[in-house]
């Protein structure tokens, strides 16, 4: 009892199942031994059978035929290996070296699930075959076979999904960084095109870059276009009312143009206060005003 | 710790350089009421960029300084407002509404200075 138990530690981690194989009979890791021989004996023909299911179900239609057979080898190879060892790092790294690669082409996360699935069953059809005149020994087999088939599915499906959200997050922050550029066309002239939905943390973000570039570029007027803001709420024109406050009180003057027909009425409709905002028409007329407040005098030669 | 105040032509500057308590705010407003007559001073910049933090009593005394000072026959800018002290500020509800405010204290005596120009 003590020897089964201390070797299924071994082969499958902290994960301690009761030990339900009687006594007798050969421990987790003497079975796990014999598996991982079966699975490399079997190797080409198992490998094919998972390529074949695979084909099956249309799983992976990003990728040619010959790449998933690639692929599913170094899986194969990586699954057996995390069966005999034990240990998931490495089969973590190239789940994460998978993902990193396959995540590009669209292959999508049910697919990533689905084929560890399907090797799954792969196998344990085989083991059935191998071992059907012995009920006993399958179910011996099956108990050392199943936790750390779970687990392998579990770390290539997490380590698949933790690969997109991190590359969801680079692609937030890409965006978030382009969405504001705060341009300087004059000396002492900022524009701030806005253009997109604002939500209350971009509204933010675009604040804080404002305050920040008219210290750096010793802005005294500020043109804020939102003529590609489709719609504001309560909220975001507050936020947008705090913004040319927060800039007076660093010296600079604020224009809003492009205002919307639709969220000129939207913001009476709420009442708004937006008595302290310079509003003009469109860009130009908002940057020829700010040419005045400068002292700039532009127009045609001759 | 007291607000030194400088003399620059006709305008006086005083620079605060740290956390004022409540005290000293109060201190710094009597010496700027005072001493913007017996200069015989056009303006006063008040110069905040080392302040941190702005509370509701900090700018209700520079609000307290402008009028004052208005009513002594002088303008009070008030200048070097940090991006985050201006839009926590601004949150707060405190917008120094209707005192003038400049980006440092070159821009706040080119303020004054072009006041002055347009009143002679």
């Amino acid at each position: 009892m003590q020897r089964t138990k201390g070797a299924l530690r071994e082969a499958v981690g902290d994960t301690v199942r009761p030990a339900v194989a009687p006594p007798l009979h050969e421990p987790t890791s003497e079975l796990l031994r014999e598996l991982v021989a079966h699975l490399r004996q079997n190797r080409t023909q198992l490998r094919e059978e998972w390529v074949e299911r695979i084909a099956q179900a249309q799983l992976l239609t990003a990728m040619t035929q010959e790449e998933i057979f690639a692929e599913a080898t170094s899986v194969y190879d990586s699954y057996v290996a995390a069966l005999e060892t034990g240990t998931f790092e490495a089969l973590q790294a190239y789940a994460r070296n998978l993902s990193e690669r396959i995540i590009p082409r669209g292959v999508e996360t049910h697919e990533v699930v689905g084929i560890v699935l399907l090797l799954r069953d792969v196998l344990a059809r085989s083991l059935f075959a191998k071992y059907q005149s012995d009920f006993e020994k399958l179910n011996r087999i099956l108990d050392a076979y199943e936790p750390a088939a779970n687990r392998i599915a579990n770390t290539v499906a997490v380590g698949f999904v933790q690969e997109r959200e991190r590359v969801i997050r680079q692609q937030q922050e890409a965006i978030r960084e382009l969405s504001t550029p705060v341009l300087q066309v004059r000396e002492r002239l900022l524009i701030l095109p806005i253009i997109g939905v604002i939500d209350p943390q971009r509204a933010r973000q675009l604040t804080e870059q404002l305050l920040r570039g008219i210290r750096t570029n010793r802005a005294k007027v500020v043109v804020i276009d939102i003529t590609g803001v489709a719609a504001m709420d309560a909220t975001v024109a507050n936020h947008l009312v705090q913004t040319v406050e927060a800039s007076r009180l660093l010296g600079a003057t604020v224009i809003v143009t492009g205002l919307s027909p639709e969220i000129a009425q939207t913001l009476v409709t709420i009442g708004v206060d937006l008595g302290k905002m310079n509003t003009v028409g469109d860009l130009q007329g908002g940057i020829e005003q700010a040419e005045r407040l400068l002292g700039y005098k532009v127009g045609a030669l001759n | 710790m007291q607000v030194p105040i400088l003399k620059q032509g006709n305008v006086l500057i005083a620079t605060i350089q740290a956390a004022l308590s409540d005290a000293d705010l109060l201190e710094l407003r009597s010496d700027l009421v005072l001493q913007v007559v017996r200069f015989r001073s056009a303006g006063v910049i008040v110069d905040v960029t080392a302040m941190d933090v702005m509370d509701s009593f900090a700018s209700r005394t520079l609000l307290e300084i402008s009028h004052m000072i208005r009513l002594r026959g002088a303008a009070t800018v008030i200048v070097g407002i940090q991006p985050e002290v201006a839009f926590a500020m601004v949150q707060l509800g405190l917008t120094l509404e209707d005192i003038p405010t400049a980006l440092d204290l070159e821009e706040g005596l080119a303020y004054l200075q072009q006041k002055a120009k347009s009143i002679n």
